[in-house]
């Protein structure tokens, strides 16, 4: 065999590099800055994760068409770019949220920083792979990361159980997922997205069973970060157990990764498959809606509801992926900006809620609010009303985008229990606006949140109300992000 | 030569074997040691599709899944050792502080 | 323009959002945020009316909302002769409520203080939106914000149960009102495609009459609601519950005028449909006169001046029932200011006595508050239509209208009903203000306002007998500049020289003749008001009763929903379907998510079985379609 390999364009993956250089380079300065000074580092990766959203931004413009290199199995589109923007924001959200929290807990190493740019660097090949096996490296050198910062208090029992629960179930499923692309690889003699499509057009595979089991165990791996039913049952655990910083980046940003890389797997390279993961995706976005809202019902932990309100959130997005048409593409690039404000926002509540001795995530902590902080009390309402979903709000417009592309797909009877769910939500939703509004507040010590939070809060409220109120230049990115994306496609 | 089915089904047999392993073992590292097994099973698989498809796309995936594995080796020990030191157990029927 | 028109809106919602965000900061210093955040607005009102008088328009759409396909909704205002006077009079008696507030809740703690100017703020500026908007969808937006903020403003001592039920029933009864309000909304976009006004109107001759009557009754029906018209008015007269300066803001500039004003926007739907504007004449009219007559024996000083309310906003349907549109926002204009001013100084006066209300405890105040008594009975006179005041012109051209209309039972019952207006208003005169106190401790005890209460009740005082000479500026006064917009129905109302006159000295001479009566019975004790009260017992039981309005709601309405479904149903339907439906589906979902938690055991080994066991059951079931 004779393999030649071509020069790869590197102009493409500079954001990549950028994040290559910066994750090390924290690691590296991390050993020069002392022990009681590591929010500096902090900064320092903010700073980085400013410059490459700036950067990735900047190809914006150029990238009307796809482009791809080293040897087509990395590609650059907007649509990959949106993506991409969305991890920024979260990580740079996340950091902001944490810079006060791992003081309080005692775990303000350097590291943390570091882990998260590898993460975001993994979730970013994740979004640009058009090839199994690079999106198979970004997914792990996501979870790597997102294993170790889920136990990242290692004297923290609940954490340390969350991190071995996220890390066994994960590289399971990680398994089975490889072993689904094994036999993509068997039926197809490729792993290239593009190639895998032509082949099973040209052999007329769209009916083979090792395919269809293939495309499932794929979407089981994926399904893992999405949180989808049924492979969601890590979610509440590690949601509760895991540093609240890192959950509120684990429900957006890796979810929304596992998510555009689903979404191009299935439109791309298996979109002659639709007949097969339609049925298969309506089976689970039903179940996966149901579960999540219906046991959030009863949750005392507001960590453990919001994992749950973000398994049916799951549930939601799928209806954009089962529409497959350019507007369920547009809600959910959509949603999950809007998603990564909201959940955010709720999260950051709740860290700023933590304080000696009180986690700040039962609901009882969450009791007159309204009087002691009116403030905060309005923001928290302002999230939770986008969580479920009501005008003004960002979220509103992001599940209006997602229920029209289901409609518009003929998929009325998911629409009507979409709905049905999202009542069913706003009652759990509103357990916390009662909790803050309707209830007397226990004598509490003083809160002292970090000047990062507060800005970061007041940041992703803003944005929730602003893009609720006018939603149009989000929108008109996420129609041109579906836009390129689907003309791919055709 | 080997048939490709002989090889599909051998990795088919390790792959079930570590994932009953996986399901039904008590103690983390044996646990991990059956997903390892799975990983290895995909492997097996990968090299016959690549050496029968006539291209070197399984055995580049192979080795990166060697690579991640090791790594995902590391990161796992770790995380046990910390929960060892938390709960001296590494029995996953005594962990569920987490639940419901 | 638009900047202007955005400061309009915006600058209200940036007082609201400040008193609102940080009421543990601005507390008492709340007025110092809430009155400018009004006041500016007020003045840049004053210059875009100046602008529309020397002929601009503005109807642009700011942005489309969600613009997805086909469906787009828009986000735009629309600024013309009518938005222009709706905008100045709500901003101008709007700041001068903010104003008499600060003196009035002054007993206020300090974050209830800020909390309260926060609402006010939120209140005119939901108004505001309703008015600008130039389409349906962002009309509905304030619409809604206004039912709500009433909700927040008459329900604001929710500690007091009657405010708390007073709060919700104003909720519910508007709720009633609005579905009626978004059906017509929804048949609208149906028929002709679009929620612009501009588009709207210009493609509702397409409309067939049946359905354009279909539409406008359900829009009336939103606006019943709203502006308290029969049958759904009864919830003004318990909306006293609020603080007063709230009522008088609900009553004077906000919300109730919202109905009217919707329907004086939608008027080229309504030509479309006679049978409609038949309907909301007749039902003005019957409003008109059925609460004054219930104002007739009230004894309560501020549900008289409600059902005075109901009362005059029946004569504003009568006039966009009769096609005379321009009279009826005349009206709704010159109605702002005196009542507007009637209520500031009746919470005056409970300032003074600490909250007293029964007119039969008061008497002799003129003397203790000459200010309040005096600008109080400035607007009784300008309420009664006694020429030169405001209500006398805006009166006189509804009644004109209806009258050279062909609607001469309407006009009758207008007439009679300004009798019957100046009469109660002059009862509550001279029982509160004239003749001898009848409760010597509230007496000694009444002072007259501070200065921040007094000032608005003269500007307003001033106002109620000034603005109505607007009748006679030049190109047909107001009337012709509102007709602008407006047109007129028919060409019937133009000025048949001595029939005007007629009419117009009836209408005074019923006025008088309510004063004079008034009078007599009140200071001179002839005919002896509480022997007629023996004399005529049944009728005399019916109007204190208030026709016992709420009693039948309550008999026919309420209790058969309430207790048919407790006693009747209960046995079987509801235990089984109402409950197993309504509380059942609550309680099943929250008993499966009870159950549903304990699948979570938290044992690793126990997820990885059933991720497995539950993909492959998804899969199994997946391949068998």
């Amino acid at each position: 065999m004779n393999v030649t390999v071509p020069m790869p364009n590197l102009s493409l993956v500079v954001p990549e590099i950028l994040m290559v250089i910066l994750a090390c380079g924290l690691l590296l300065v991390d050993l020069f800055i002392p022990k009681d000074r590591k929010r500096v580092v902090g900064y320092i990766a903010l700073a980085g994760v400013v410059v490459v959203g700036v950067v990735t931004a900047a190809f914006w413009g150029k990238m009307a068409q796809p482009a791809t290199t080293f040897s087509g199995t990395f590609v650059l589109d907007r649509f990959a770019l949106f993506f991409k923007e969305v991890f920024l924001f979260t990580t740079g959200i996340t950091i902001l949220i944490s810079l006060k929290y791992l003081e309080i807990e005692k775990v303000s190493l350097g590291e943390y920083y570091a882990l998260m740019l590898f993460c975001t660097l993994g979730m970013m090949i994740m979004v640009s792979g058009a090839d199994l096996i690079v999106i198979y490296l970004g997914i792990e050198t996501m979870a790597l990361s997102v294993y170790v910062l889920a136990g990242f208090m290692k004297f923290d029992h609940k954490c340390t159980e969350a991190a071995l629960k996220y890390f066994l179930l994960g590289v399971f499923i990680s398994g089975i997922l490889l072993y689904g692309i094994t036999l993509i690889y068997a039926a197809t003699g490729s792993t290239q997205l593009a190639q895998v499509a032509a082949v099973i057009k040209e052999k007329g595979l769209a009916k083979n069973p090792l395919l269809v089991l293939a495309m499932f165990m794929l979407a089981a791996g994926l399904g893992l970060e999405i949180a989808m039913a049924p492979f969601h049952f890590w979610a509440p655990d590690v949601y509760e157990g895991a540093p609240t910083p890192i959950t509120a980046f684990i429900s957006v940003a890796p979810k929304a990764a596992a998510f555009a890389a689903l979404v191009r797997i299935f439109y791309h390279g298996i979109q002659l498959l639709e007949p097969q993961w339609q049925i298969l995706l309506w089976i689970i976005c039903a179940v996966t809606m149901t579960i999540g809202n219906v046991t959030a019902l009863m949750q005392q932990n507001v960590k453990r509801m919001l994992a749950y309100s973000s398994v049916a959130h799951a549930g939601y997005i799928l209806l954009g992926v089962l529409a497959a048409n350019q507007v369920g593409v547009q809600g959910i690039a959509f949603y999950f900006f809007a998603y990564a404000f909201m959940n955010m926002g709720a999260f950051g509540l709740v860290i700023y809620l933590r304080r000696e001795n009180i986690v700040g995530d039962d609901i009882d902590d969450f009791k007159g609010l309204a009087q002691t902080h009116p403030l905060l009390a309005v923001i928290m309402v302002v999230f939770l009303l986008s969580l479920a979903g009501i005008p003004p709000t960002a979220g509103f417009v992001g599940k209006f985008l997602l229920f029209a592309a289901a409609i518009k797909a003929g998929f009325y009877w998911l629409v009507a229990l979409a709905a049905l769910n999202s009542v069913v939500a706003l009652f759990y939703y509103f357990r916390i606006a009662k909790a803050m509004y309707m209830q007397s507040p226990e004598p509490l010590p003083q809160l002292s949140p970090g000047r990062g939070l507060v800005l970061a809060l007041v940041v992703v409220g803003v944005f929730t109300l602003f893009f609720g109120i006018y939603p149009q230049p989000l929108m008109s990115l996420a129609k041109d992000t579906a836009h390129t994306f689907m003309m791919f496609l055709s | 030569m080997i048939p490709l089915s002989h090889i599909i089904i051998f990795s088919l047999i390790i792959f079930t074997i570590g994932m009953v392993g996986a399901l039904s073992r008590r103690n983390v590292f044996i646990v991990l040691m059956s997903i390892e097994l799975m990983l290895n099973a995909v492997n097996i698989a990968l090299i016959g599709v690549s050496s029968a498809m006539g291209n070197l796309i399984g055995q580049v995936l192979a080795i990166f899944i060697i690579t991640v594995a090791a790594g995902e080796a590391a990161v796992g020990l770790a995380i046990v050792v910390a929960l060892y030191r938390n709960r001296l157990t590494v029995n996953v029927d005594a962990i569920n502080l987490l639940k419901w | 323009m638009m900047v202007l028109i955005l400061a309009v809106v915006l600058i209200p919602l940036l007082g609201a959002t400040i008193n609102g965000l940080f009421c543990w900061f601005t507390k008492r210093k709340a007025h110092i945020i809430a009155v400018p955040a009004i006041a500016i607005p007020a003045i840049v009102s004053l210059i875009l009316l100046a602008r529309v008088l020397q002929g601009e328009r503005f109807d642009q759409v700011l942005y489309w909302w969600i613009p997805l396909g086909d469906f787009r909704v828009p986000i735009g205002f629309l600024l013309d002769e009518l938005s222009a006077i709706m905008i100045t009079t709500v901003t101008f008696v709007a700041t001068w409520i903010h104003v008499y507030s600060i003196g009035y809740m002054d007993h206020e703690t300090p974050r209830g203080y800020a909390k309260y100017f926060c609402y006010l703020n939120l209140f005119v500026f939901f108004m505001l939106t309703l008015c600008l908007a130039n389409n349906f969808l962002l009309m509905f937006v304030g619409w809604e914000g206004v039912g709500l903020c009433s909700y927040l403003l008459i329900g604001y001592w929710y500690e007091k149960a009657s405010a708390a039920n007073a709060g919700m029933k104003a909720f519910v009864v508007n709720r009633i009102g609005d579905f009626g309000f978004m059906i017509g909304l929804f048949l609208i976009y149906k028929h002709l495609g679009t929620l612009l006004f501009s588009q709207a109107f210009a493609s509702a001759e397409q409309l067939s009459v049946g359905v354009a009557t279909l539409i406008t009754l359900l829009l009336f029906t939103g606006a019943t609601g709203k502006s308290a018209q029969i049958p759904l008015y009864v919830w003004l007269p318990d909306a006293m519950e609020g603080p007063t300066p709230v009522s008088s803001l609900i009553h004077a500039a906000t919300m109730v005028t919202a109905g009217v004003y919707m329907v004086a926007r939608t008027h080229a739907l309504f030509n479309m449909a006679p049978l409609s504007m038949e309907v909301v004449a007749s039902i003005g009219a019957a409003t008109a006169l059925m609460a004054a007559t219930m104002a007739l024996v009230n004894n309560d000083l501020k549900r008289i001046l409600a059902y005075s309310t109901v009362s005059q906003l029946g004569y504003m349907f009568v006039g966009v029932g009769v096609g005379v549109y321009a009279a009826g926002i005349f009206h709704l204009f010159t109605h702002a200011f005196f009542k507007g001013l009637m209520f500031l100084t009746a919470g005056s006066v409970m300032h003074a006595l600490h909250g007293e209300l029964n007119l039969q405890k008061m008497g002799g105040l003129i003397k203790k508050m000459p200010i309040t008594g005096w600008t109080f009975v400035v607007g009784a006179l300008a309420i009664a239509g006694i020429p030169p005041l405001a209500g006398f012109w805006s009166k006189d051209e509804i009644l004109a209208g209806a009258f050279m209309g062909g609607h001469r039972i309407i006009w009758a019952v207008g007439t009679f009903t300004a009798f019957l207006t100046a009469f109660y208003m002059f009862r509550l005169i001279f029982l509160t203000f004239f003749g001898e106190p009848r409760e010597k401790h509230l007496y000694d005890h009444a002072h007259e306002s501070p200065p921040v209460m007094t000032i608005p009740l003269i500007v307003l005082a001033v106002g109620s007998a000034v603005v109505g000479l607007l009748a006679l500026a030049p190109h047909g006064g107001i009337v012709g500049f509102l007709n602008r917009t407006l047109g007129e129905a028919h060409e019937a109302a133009g000025h048949e020289g001595g029939l005007t006159y007629i009419l117009m000295v009836i209408s005074v001479a019923m006025g008088v003749a309510g004063v004079v009566l008034a009078y007599f019975m009140y200071m001179k004790r002839m005919p002896d008001p509480v022997a007629m009260a023996r004399n005529f017992r049944p009728v005399y039981t019916l109007l204190y009763n208030k026709y016992y309005v709420d009693e039948i709601y309550f008999a026919f309405i309420v209790n058969p929903v309430v207790g048919g479904s407790r006693y009747a149903l209960w046995k079987f339907v509801d235990v089984i379907i109402i409950d197993g439906a309504v509380n059942g589906v609550g309680r099943l979902c929250r008993l499966v998510g009870g159950g549903l938690r304990y699948i979570q055991t938290g044992f690793i080994p126990d997820y990885a079985w059933m991720i497995l066991v539950g993909a492959v059951v998804i899969y199994w079931i997946g391949r068998l379609f």
